[in-house]
């Protein structure tokens, strides 16, 4: 399998690399670890006239803290993510996640910007970004706008991403020390795109929980934002109960198709399932138990 | 746009020591610049859609699927293929002798890339468990044997690099 021809362009800045995507338009897509292009071009499911390599940008590398954020730069791949010490004390999820995605040769390769920003639902962590309230920088030769990962999802392969417009970065707050945090991700084999999962990242005050935010992954077109469900949770000493509750309501807006992985019926029940284990064990881990 | 007038590019990458340039088309993957621009053919192509990992190759210290990489994003890199996996002095690797003692291999397609994944996986965790061991050839499938004197295999480099005698477990 053979892509098909291209011209291309290996920009020495961010500034140089949108100025082409927006003059080239939508004949031109960037090319960061491309697992996700190369793959489609080779089926010449995908046959842009131009790439714009941002392999040599090291502008857009790198995970550093900021006013309370952690700013992830869009082409860190997702074996920088887990090796990272930074993330690893303050937002662990992030960790727990990438070593869920694919094997270790993709991860080489695979950035956390084309995960987020390529907009296929089977993605893991744009499940995560909006379970931590994360904010997407997209940058155009116009300037930078940030949309919140909860606003920028709107259909699979539909996102907020304007044509000549480029995520650059990722901007995490950071959850308090001692949060407890899961992502539960059901899967066929290793590599595989979930057949259900769920991320949650909570706090605990006492034996109550204070704060909780529950996302889903691959149950739907796009990312979902477990509103109901999270608030449910919160007041609660997550009884058996309340954790049944919480599922129940993940479920109810969980919308997926029948496929390889299941039927329908059978992953949103499945959704259920990891949201009641992602909540044990981030309960777990915010007890330090 | 008239597709015949896109220019090819210069490569300029290190491969198992030596370095070379060639004017590649953009397109050209980097498994298909090893095996038919420099006749590297150790490296094996499979899936072509980056699962079984029989394209394996180390770059610049780190695995890659060959198939699923330009050559012109390795512009710059050093590549190493199981061609320059051997010692210097043309004995085997440490690996290479660890497949053969341990039957590693019945047809061999796979066994380029996973020679070169294990190489990296013990670059960055010299003594693995199994489970490591299996967690970090996840990414490469073999048809034949079922893993299990794969795993055998790289035990024995790791306990052969680290000094130690292979002592395989008691089944």
């Amino acid at each position: 399998m053979i892509p098909g021809q291209f011209v291309y362009h290996r920009p020495s800045s961010v500034a140089e690399a949108v100025g082409l995507l927006a003059s080239l338009g939508e004949e031109a897509r960037p090319l960061a670890g491309g697992h996700s292009l190369i793959p489609m071009m080779k089926l010449r499911m995908a046959s842009p006239e131009h790439l714009v390599d941002l392999g040599g940008l090291a502008d857009l590398k790198g995970v550093r803290e900021e006013a309370g954020s952690i700013v992830i730069g869009a082409t860190t791949t997702q074996a920088e993510l887990i090796k990272s010490d930074l993330l690893a004390n303050r937002l662990p999820i992030i960790r727990e996640t990438a070593l869920l995605i694919a094997d270790p040769q993709i991860r080489t390769k695979g950035t956390i910007g084309g995960n987020v920003a390529n907009g296929d639902p089977g993605n893991d962590m744009p499940g995560v970004m909006q379970c931590l309230a994360a904010d997407y920088v997209l940058t155009s030769p116009a300037g930078e706008r940030v949309v919140a990962a909860r606003d920028f999802y709107q259909g699979a392969y539909f996102t907020a991403l304007e044509a000549g417009e480029l995520l650059t970065a990722l901007r995490v707050p950071v959850p308090p020390a001692g949060h407890g945090f899961a992502y539960e991700k059901l899967k066929r084999k290793v590599g595989d795109y979930a057949t259900a999962a769920a991320a949650v990242i909570l706090t605990m005050n006492g034996g109550t929980v204070a704060t909780c935010s529950i996302a889903l992954t691959n149950v739907a077109p796009t990312p979902l934002f477990a509103e109901a469900a999270s608030r449910l949770v919160v007041g609660t000493s997550l009884d058996a109960a309340t954790v049944k509750a919480a599922a129940e309501a993940a479920k109810a807006i969980a919308d997926p198709a029948t496929d390889g992985r299941g039927t329908a019926e059978y992953r949103r029940e499945m959704a259920g399932v990891m949201v009641a284990r992602a909540l044990a064990k981030a309960e777990s881990r915010a007890k330090g138990t | 746009m008239d597709m015949s007038e896109i220019d090819t590019i210069p490569v300029t990458v290190t491969v198992n020591g030596r370095k070379v340039q060639r004017f590649v088309e953009p397109r050209t993957l980097l498994i298909h610049f090893l095996r038919e621009e420099l006749n590297l053919t150790g490296a094996h192509i499979g899936c072509e859609t980056s699962h079984c990992g029989a394209c394996t190759v180390e770059i610049d210290g780190q695995s890659v699927k060959s198939c699923t990489m330009f050559a012109v994003q390795a512009d710059g890199s050093a590549v190493t293929t199981v061609e320059g996996l051997a010692n210097p002095d043309g004995t085997l690797h440490a690996l290479q002798e660890g497949f053969r003692q341990m039957h590693g291999l019945q047809c061999g397609y796979c066994t380029p890339g996973m020679l070169m994944r294990a190489k990296v996986l013990l670059s960055e965790n010299p003594d693995p468990t199994e489970a490591e061991i299996r967690h970090g050839i996840a990414g490469n499938l073999c048809r034949c044997t079922g893993y299990q004197n794969i795993v055998k295999a790289i035990q024995y480099a790791a306990a052969k690099l680290n000094g130690r005698e292979f002592q395989e477990a008691a089944e």
